[in-house]
């Protein structure tokens, strides 16, 4: 009986030196990247550092925003990794970043790294908003394709189209924060005045207007050119349309999580995900990364993206984020409803 | 009558605290149950309650600012509240906030310019005070000096406290308290349409004899095996802008209050006729005769003898309907467009605001319609039982042609409904794009390439449901014989009883909810299933517990009474009466209990939504996701992936309740 015991604990003890002799370090990545190039990145980086495991929590930005802070006074990530940049600074006014420059973050392009010293994120890739117009549905309608976001407003449109809800999408706050920033407060909100009127429905997800787009469910939907880009590729009849004032932005970024008990491995992934090599992984989808000369051209992608994006203030835009979106849902949530 | 024996005999006293033991142990277990339910559902809901009770708002006692003049002299130190008291400038009523409130420091200053040479200082009169300078946190009593340029960059910060705020911010936003009204609205009209289609259908099954009554019972529940979001995607396909049946709707868009009801009226309408058809079912022939004998019309006898008959199960199926429709989140999500609605509105909150406080509130009126459904319901069903005699002839229909065809082409109708949105539903699944290019194809079940979890989601899903069957079962079943075989305890016993049925009331979003508030504080010792399988295990037992516990109820009520003290009189242990009495006995009932959770753990969205985490991603709340993304295509071949699952359940559930009843239910036919 007691030899049958020793040599259970026998067992269990090799067993746990041998997991410990692999020296792996586990780190709990939390992360919005689209679920199908998040293989490909771990795989990516494990090429590099075999010896760190990821495991990630993914989901979609307000899910894993939402999870973040409701885990404010106990976190359980030890790193973000392919985050919205305006969800880290929300994060980053609760205090929940740790401040670290990471090595060779000099190369990037410097909109793409906090303004801080040193920085409490830095950036991966950015993503623009852009206009999907189902080609087909145009025709049958009648419908010139619009030009610019003040086209949008024609009254030639109306109910035609669709665009994500400020209050339940980065996407969403994204356009309505650009327009504020480039046309001016008053002007702004008389542009979203004339906008609202031809809304046919105002969607949770800032990828489901490209994608009713692309079905044909509406002829217009207000997304952004990476979502823009695949529906393309899959066939559907929509052309991707860069408004001609210029289009609000936003990144994907990374950044430490203050108190991880495993700042080294957390470090090394920060770095990694800054080098070179993670930006060419990033351009494989994101037509536009960090690290300046890196990304080629994406399929089906306008090559002026990049010059149409805007002088975003990130900081403007998180500060205001409350004001915005109760002025936005004074004016439009509750007069969007039919009368019953 | 043991007693008479008992008292002379000392021997008595052994076998009275044998007894005693196996009801202290049925107690001891009632206790265990009984607190199962206090962690998992009272104590989430406090919590929750609570949380709808803590504001946010600017308390400017808590900083104080230097300002120097344009030589660099400093001038006496002020507090926000004495200038805000001189300037007005932030009116009482401003100062209310949500957790990511933020105030400038500049508003203090109304001559204030960024090319200014004067420098401001800035600190907190008590440690816990925070703002931001830029966005960097900042918090302590500490002098900071700013320029003028860098000072408009600091963001006061709201502090917590109690109150009843929130609730006055829900009330004067018309957005969100317009919300009531929808819901409201839309739970009364799906009720009165789908119990109205319901009371049709189950009549023409009870009181004709038309044709293939089986063929329309088994479509009829077709819906219970579908999550909700279902009939909203095929709706999409029916009647959407690109819909194959859109000019029936003549310019009116489903998008809204029309697809949310017929929706509704889908997923509502089986739980209605199963309740009603159960009302008639145990109508008595001979009021029939007595109509007939005293030459009442057919109208007459149907308004008299069958509507006063059936009427407490028509105010059940009512009640049923109504909850079910205003607590239900994944249709208003798919098909609701603008029109906003409670359920939605907390995801909203939750989800897409991170305002946590304000999604607690609407949980908390959430939970006022669907509670007051409950009472009444609780206090309709309780008449019922009074109504039931043991001398009753049951009904028998005679055949009528006309009559029956009639019957026959109503149930037709509901049938085409049901079969119409499941066959679009299918083909949503398997066309290629819509409307583009309608060639069949499965790479929409290629979930891996979808965002929603993959294929693993519809694994946890099966997982989840086996668990939840599992342990559920277990857990509802024993809770039922303890409450229910227990003698004395009174206050034990309806406390539990109270506390099992509350389920019912508590819609699931409200529950998903208040379990993020309770499990997910680090300074709860359960903190650790947070984000595992068994928080979801435990959650969707706790939301389906009631319907389980009434059905553990109904067969227990079957056994007499008797056993228990035939058993320990035998000195046969509790356990022995158990294994090799009750539960044989119950069988039926407990397989029963099993196909529910099964079946509903499958399709739940609400409660788990806001649970699941990356390794336990499930299929329904997959369908959601992906359909939230854009991805309808996907989501509607998920929804028929649970669909397939739920209806292969369903027959090895068949199957082993024939063995299994066949095996142990031999007593009942003599």
């Amino acid at each position: 009986m007691n030899q049958k015991k020793n040599f259970a604990l026998a067992a269990v003890t090799t067993m746990l030196m041998s997991s410990a002799a692999w020296a792996e370090t586990e780190l709990t990545v939390y992360t919005a990247i689209e679920a199908e190039d998040l293989k490909r990145y771990a795989e990516t980086f494990n090429q590099d550092h075999p010896d760190i495991k990821l495991n990630f929590i993914r989901d979609s930005t307000g899910v894993i925003t939402a999870k973040l802070l409701a885990e404010k006074d106990n976190p359980q990530a030890d790193v973000i990794w392919g985050l919205a940049a305006t969800s880290l600074l929300v994060l980053k006014a609760e205090g929940m970043l740790e401040p670290y420059a990471p090595k060779g973050v000099d190369l990037l392009k410097p909109e793409y790294v906090d303004k801080d010293t040193p920085p409490a994120w830095v950036g991966m890739d950015g993503w623009a908003a852009s206009i999907c117009y189902n080609t087909v549905e145009g025709q049958k309608l009648g419908l010139t394709a619009p030009q610019s976001w003040k086209d949008l407003t024609k009254p030639e449109y109306k109910g035609h189209v669709v665009m994500p809800n400020p209050a339940s999408s980065g996407t969403g706050y994204l356009d309505v924060s650009s327009w504020i920033q480039l046309f001016g407060e008053k002007e702004g909100w008389t542009y979203m005045d004339g906008l609202h009127q031809n809304i046919a429905t105002y969607t949770h997800s800032g990828s489901k207007p490209c994608k009713m787009a692309a079905a044909g469910e509406t002829v217009i939907g207000i997304s952004f050119e990476f979502r823009a880009a695949k529906s393309k590729a899959e066939g559907a009849p929509i052309d991707i349309i860069i408004p001609e004032e210029g289009i609000g932005w936003d990144m994907e970024a990374s950044a430490l999580v203050a108190g991880t008990a495993k700042e080294e491995a957390a470090k090394t992934l920060i770095d990694w995900s800054v080098s070179k090599k993670a930006n060419e992984m990033y351009n494989v989808g994101w037509a536009i990364v960090a690290m300046p000369g890196v990304a080629k051209p994406v399929p089906h992608l306008p090559a002026n993206i990049e010059e149409k994006m805007i002088k975003n203030d990130f900081e403007w835009a998180a500060n205001n984020r409350n004001t915005i979106l109760a002025e936005w849902a004074k004016r439009y949530d509750s007069k969007s409803e039919p009368k019953s | 009558m043991a007693m008479a024996i008992d008292t002379p005999l000392p021997a008595g006293r052994t076998l009275k605290l044998a007894l005693d033991k196996d009801e202290a142990i049925k107690r001891g277990l009632m206790i265990v149950i009984a607190l199962y339910l206090l962690v998992a559902l009272a104590a989430p809901l406090y919590v929750m309650l609570s949380k709808s009770f803590s504001t946010y708002s600017f308390d400017l006692a808590k900083f104080e600012f230097q300002v120097s003049d344009s030589a660099g002299n400093w001038g006496d130190p002020v507090t926000a509240a004495a200038l805000n008291g001189e300037l007005n400038a932030i009116p009482e009523e401003k100062l209310g906030t949500n957790s990511d409130g933020r105030l400038q420091a500049t508003s203090f200053f109304p001559e204030f310019s960024f090319r200014s040479p004067v420098k401001y200082k800035i600190r907190g009169t008590t440690p816990d005070a925070t703002y931001l300078v830029g966005l960097q946190l900042h918090s302590g009593t500490e002098w900071q000096e700013f320029d003028s340029n860098a000072f408009r960059r600091v963001m006061l910060r709201p502090s917590r406290a109690i109150g009843l705020e929130n609730y006055a911010t829900y009330f004067s936003t018309p957005t969100l308290f317009r919300s009531i009204e929808n819901s409201v609205f839309i739970a009364v009209i799906s009720t009165i349409v789908t119990v109205g289609l319901a009371f049709g259908f189950a009549y023409a099954l009870n009181r004709s004899c038309m044709r293939f009554k089986d063929a329309f019972k088994l479509v009829a529940m077709v819906p219970i095996l579908v999550p909700s979001l279902l009939p909203g995607i095929a709706l999409i396909y029916l009647f959407g802008n690109q819909g194959l049946f859109k000019d029936v709707l003549m310019g009116a868009s489903i998008y809204g209050p029309l697809g949310i009801v017929v929706g509704s009226v889908f997923f509502a309408f089986p739980h209605a006729m199963i309740i009603i058809s159960t009302a008639l079912a145990i109508s008595d022939q001979r009021h029939y005769e007595a109509a007939a004998s005293l030459r009442a019309s057919r109208w007459r006898t149907f308004w008299t003898v069958t509507i006063p008959g059936a009427r407490y199960g028509l105010i059940s199926a009512a009640f049923v309907v109504f909850t079910l429709v205003i607590t239900d989140f994944g249709l208003p999500k798919v098909i609701g467009g603008q029109y906003n609605v409670l359920a939605v509105d907390i995801y909203k909150q939750v989800i897409g605001q991170q305002n946590f406080e304000m999604g607690a509130v609407v949980s908390v009126i959430l939970l006022i319609p669907a509670i007051a459904a409950f009472v009444v319901d609780r206090m309709v069903t309780k008449k019922q039982v009074a109504l039931l005699s043991a001398r009753s002839v049951p009904y028998q229909p005679k055949p009528n042609r006309g009559f029956d065809a009639l019957c026959l082409a109503w149930c037709a109708l509901i049938a085409v409904f049901i079969i119409g949105i499941m066959v679009t539903s299918q083909f949503a699944a398997l066309v290629k794009l819509w409307p583009y290019d309608l060639s069949l194809s499965l790479k929409h079940f290629a979930f891996d390439r979808m965002d929603g979890g993959g294929w693993g989601s519809y694994y946890n899903s099966i997982r989840l449901a086996a668990l939840t069957a599992i342990i559920g079962t277990a857990i509802i079943f024993v809770g039922a014989y303890m409450v229910e075989k227990t003698e004395g305890f009174r206050s034990g016993r309806s406390a539990f009883q109270f506390l099992a049925m509350l389920p019912m009331a508590v819609p699931g979003m409200v529950l998903g909810l208040a379990y993020i508030f309770f499990f997910n504080d680090p300074a709860n010792p359960l903190h650790a299933i947070y984000g595992t399988m068994t928080i979801l295990v435990v959650c969707t037992i706790t939301h389906f517990y009631t319907v389980g516990h009434l059905t553990a109820l109904t067969a227990l009520k079957q056994i007499d009474q008797e056993f228990e003290p035939v058993a320990a009189s035998l000195k046969q242990p509790l356990y022995k009466l158990f294994a090799r009495v009750t539960v044989p006995v119950c069988l039926p009932a407990i397989l029963d209990i099993s196909i529910y959770l099964f079946v509903n753990a499958m399709t739940t969205v609400s409660a788990v939504v806001f649970l699941y985490s990356k390794d336990t991603a499930l299929a329904s709340v997959a369908v959601l996701n992906m359909d939230d993304a854009g991805d309808v295509a996907p989501a509607a071949a998920m929804a028929m992936m649970i669909f397939y699952t739920n209806i292969a359940a369903r027959l090895i559930h068949l199957l082993l309740s024939k063995v299994l009843i066949a095996r142990t239910q031999a007593w009942r036919a003599r």
